[in-house]
């Protein structure tokens, strides 16, 4: 009976496979798209045959392409990041033992990778296609794997990071996450804590008081504080992006970080204080290694908040401090030839990448994230 | 816990949201009944060319030390709110032309009200319906395939929402692809960009599929808790497919429908991104955007931070009006589990 109540019937079936194989293309496609807009000259990104802009003959003709040797080494390199990132797990129980400490084993295994990924793809994997392409294209028999079949130019990605210091907004932008996340969580922690444990009539008013806050626009609190800190000379300076970013992001991590610790079960801290610990060793030494988890978690959150934060840096930050986002929508603004268009296509893509990797590895932590505040309330 | 130790556990983030949320509504309600105004004085000045000096008297403003302009709020009342509702005007409009809407909406306020609106409703039952189906779709495949879909499918999530946006456009921007597609099917010239409503559905479009992932993700989760017996049971009673859907499974995960849809609520009436990444700001305006541009700096040079406090203070009427019945029911709840 199981096996007929659970088994779809075929039309079911192929109804299943079309949403699904559907979404899959809605939820990807402007994704690829803007990636292969990105590494085309602008003549190729905007040529109204699509089969023009996938290929891109006008900058195989101009720059070159990738060739089937490219390919081949392309697809290796993947199958090959595929491979280490399937070891991950392992890697970290033989780093963690060393380190003792499960977030900065996480933080330093997601490095390695970065680095990894970025050595495997722009250093072998180029070089070493390079070197195949010439030698093949000086054999008489091989010639033809070496014939560019799409056109491809990195010179976007170039101009955006290298000739328009993109990599200076990128720094802002990590300097205000890191500190949102960093201040979000120490704050977070120590309330969500209080919170879970306690059942006073405050602690329920703080709740409700968060929630309210949760629903309030960002620009509210810009409006506050926008003329006070323009009058300290805060105006233009990172910690005051900081500052607001952790305050929005406040009730959200408190609500999120109450339903982690209400998981841990309120015995393990009152065992550890009638051995003698007080509260705060209570929490320390033996709640915390427990909820690391559960700070991962929330600490994703926090970093996506301030990551993909338009409006607060949009209105405080200027000039050199600015972060990535609204840099971007600059660039976008003062487009005045194609090849700008394209260039803000190939910083688009650019910033996304890092939240790809983000979701690679964290999958089951942002899953649990979304879902943790649903399930328990 | 003792309530000093729950006390000093909570009070950084006690004193933070007192400080950076509490404290700037309170500015901001203030700031709304205030003008901020250049403080000016009048001076007598030498003025010299060839043919000889002159004395006039001129207004300047007064500068610091720091050569910056002093100003000073003045109280205006609810000049600021006047300004921004417009009553006479709208009074006069439905006075003359019965309410006529397009006359209504030449007034900001009301045409980021409408949108704000629309979009908030709209978009909500696409993402739960949509949400669910995925949900269940994904439900009954195979294993292996659930973890590579479910990483696809978070990806319209995760990714930046003024980047998300402009990467719709770029599909239909021109000539883009999805706009010859378009063309082709519909046999006639398509400018999406150049009125409102096309812009507006695919304001609507994006944050349909920037949100699906959210809700699946919930709904997903909710399905994986719902009690197989009961299922077996109304199997065995007969009810298909449809009904089993309805009388079991929607009625388990209906916390988390509500859930998803305050969730909702709340992200989507402060729409503002889609308007950014869109560049749709000569057709649709929300409310937050009007914030936002009152607090920038306008072509004479000054910010306008009363009618910025003054919007703020509606929008976040609003959202209190559109949340009190979530928010009653849970409050309800929280006490309930409190007792």
């Amino acid at each position: 009976m199981e096996s007929k109540l659970f088994n779809l019937t075929t039309p079911l079936k192929i109804i299943v496979s079309i949403t699904i194989i559907t979404w899959c293309i809605i939820a990807l496609f402007p994704f690829l798209w803007i990636v292969v807009m990105s590494i085309k000259l602008p003549v190729d990104s905007f040529a109204s045959n699509p089969l023009k802009v996938i290929i891109g003959p006008s900058t195989k003709e101009q720059v070159g392409g990738l060739s089937f040797v490219n390919f081949i080494f392309l697809f290796l390199s993947i199958y090959l990041f595929y491979k280490l990132y399937q070891i991950r797990k392992i890697l970290f129980d033989l780093i963690n033992p060393i380190l003792k400490f499960s977030l900065i084993t996480f933080f330093i295994l997601f490095i390695l990778y970065i680095t990894i990924s970025f050595i495997l793809f722009f250093l072998i994997q180029n070089n070493l296609s390079e070197f195949v392409n010439i030698l093949f294209s000086n054999l008489e028999f091989l010639k033809i794997f070496s014939y560019p079949i799409i056109g491809f130019t990195p010179q976007h990605y170039l101009s955006v990071w290298v000739g328009n210091e993109f990599y200076k907004q990128f720094l802002n932008t990590m300097i205000v996450t890191g500190g949102v996340v960093t201040i979000s969580l120490t704050v977070g922690t120590l309330a969500g804590y209080g919170l879970a444990r306690s059942n006073s009539m405050i602690a329920f008013w703080l709740l409700i008081f968060a929630l309210i806050f949760r629903a309030l626009p960002h620009s509210v609190l810009v409006t506050g504080y926008l003329e006070p800190f323009i009058n300290y000379g805060l105006y233009g300076k990172k910690i005051a992006v900081i500052v607001l970013l952790v305050a929005i992001n406040q009730p959200f991590t408190i609500w999120m970080l109450r339903s982690f610790f209400m998981n841990i079960p309120q015995d393990l801290d009152e065992a550890a204080q009638i051995d003698g610990c007080n509260p705060f060793q209570a929490f320390w030494k033996v709640v915390m290694p427990l909820m690391w988890p559960g700070v991962i978690t929330t600490g994703l959150f926090s970093f996506l908040l301030a990551y993909n934060d338009y409006l607060v840096a949009a209105l405080l930050l200027d000039g050199q401090s600015q972060t990535m986002v609204p840099a971007i929508m600059q660039y976008f603004n003062m487009e005045t030839k194609m090849t700008d268009l394209v260039e803000s296509i190939a910083a688009a893509a650019s910033i996304t990448a890092p939240l790809f990797l983000l979701v690679m590895f964290f999958q089951k932590q942002i899953v649990s994230g979304l879902t943790q505040g649903a399930v328990k309330g | 816990m003792k309530k000093s130790t729950f006390l000093v556990f909570t009070m950084p983030s006690f004193i933070m949201m007192t400080l950076f949320i509490a404290l700037p509504l309170l500015i901001v309600l203030i700031q709304s009944f205030q003008f901020n105004q250049d403080v000016l004085e009048t001076i007598e000045r030498e003025n010299c060319d060839p043919f000889g000096c002159k004395t006039e008297t001129i207004t300047v403003p007064v500068l610091d030390e720091n050569g910056n302009k002093i100003k000073n709020n003045i109280w205006v009342g609810f000049q600021n709110y006047k300004n921004i509702l417009k009553f006479q005007q709208l009074s006069s409009v439905i006075s003359n032309d019965g309410f006529e809407w397009s006359k209504i909406r030449s007034i900001d306020f009301y045409k980021a009200l409408r949108f704000t609106l629309t979009f908030t409703f709209i978009t909500l039952p696409f993402v739960i319906i949509l949400g669910l189906i995925l949900a269940l779709c994904v439900n009954v495949l195979i294993n292996r395939l659930k973890g590579p879909i479910i990483f696809i499918t978070l990806l319209p999530f995760i990714i930046t929402p003024v980047i998300g946006a402009l990467s719709i456009k770029w599909l239909f921007i021109g000539d883009g692809i999805l706009t010859l597609f378009l063309e082709n099917i519909l046999d006639k010239d398509i400018a999406l960009f150049s009125q409102g409503w096309t812009i507006e559905i695919l304001m609507l479009f994006y944050r349909v599929w920037h949100t699906i992932p959210f809700a699946f993700v919930i709904f997903y989760a909710g399905l994986q808790t719902v009690d197989k017996e009961k299922i077996e049971a109304a199997f065995v009673d007969g009810a298909n497919r449809l009904q089993r859907l309805r009388f079991i499974i929607i009625p388990h995960i209906m916390p988390l429908i509500v859930f998803v849809a305050l969730i909702h609520l709340m992200d989507s009436y402060r729409v503002f991104d889609e308007i950014v990444g869109f560049s749709a700001s000569g057709f649709r305006i929300s409310l937050q955007w009007m914030t936002y541009d009152f607090l920038r700096i306008d072509d004479s040079g000054t910010r306008s931070i009363g009618r910025a406090s003054a919007t703020s203070v509606l929008t976040m009427i609003g959202i209190i009006i559109i949340l009190i019945p979530v928010l009653r029911r849970t409050f309800k709840e929280q006490k309930e589990k409190r007792l």
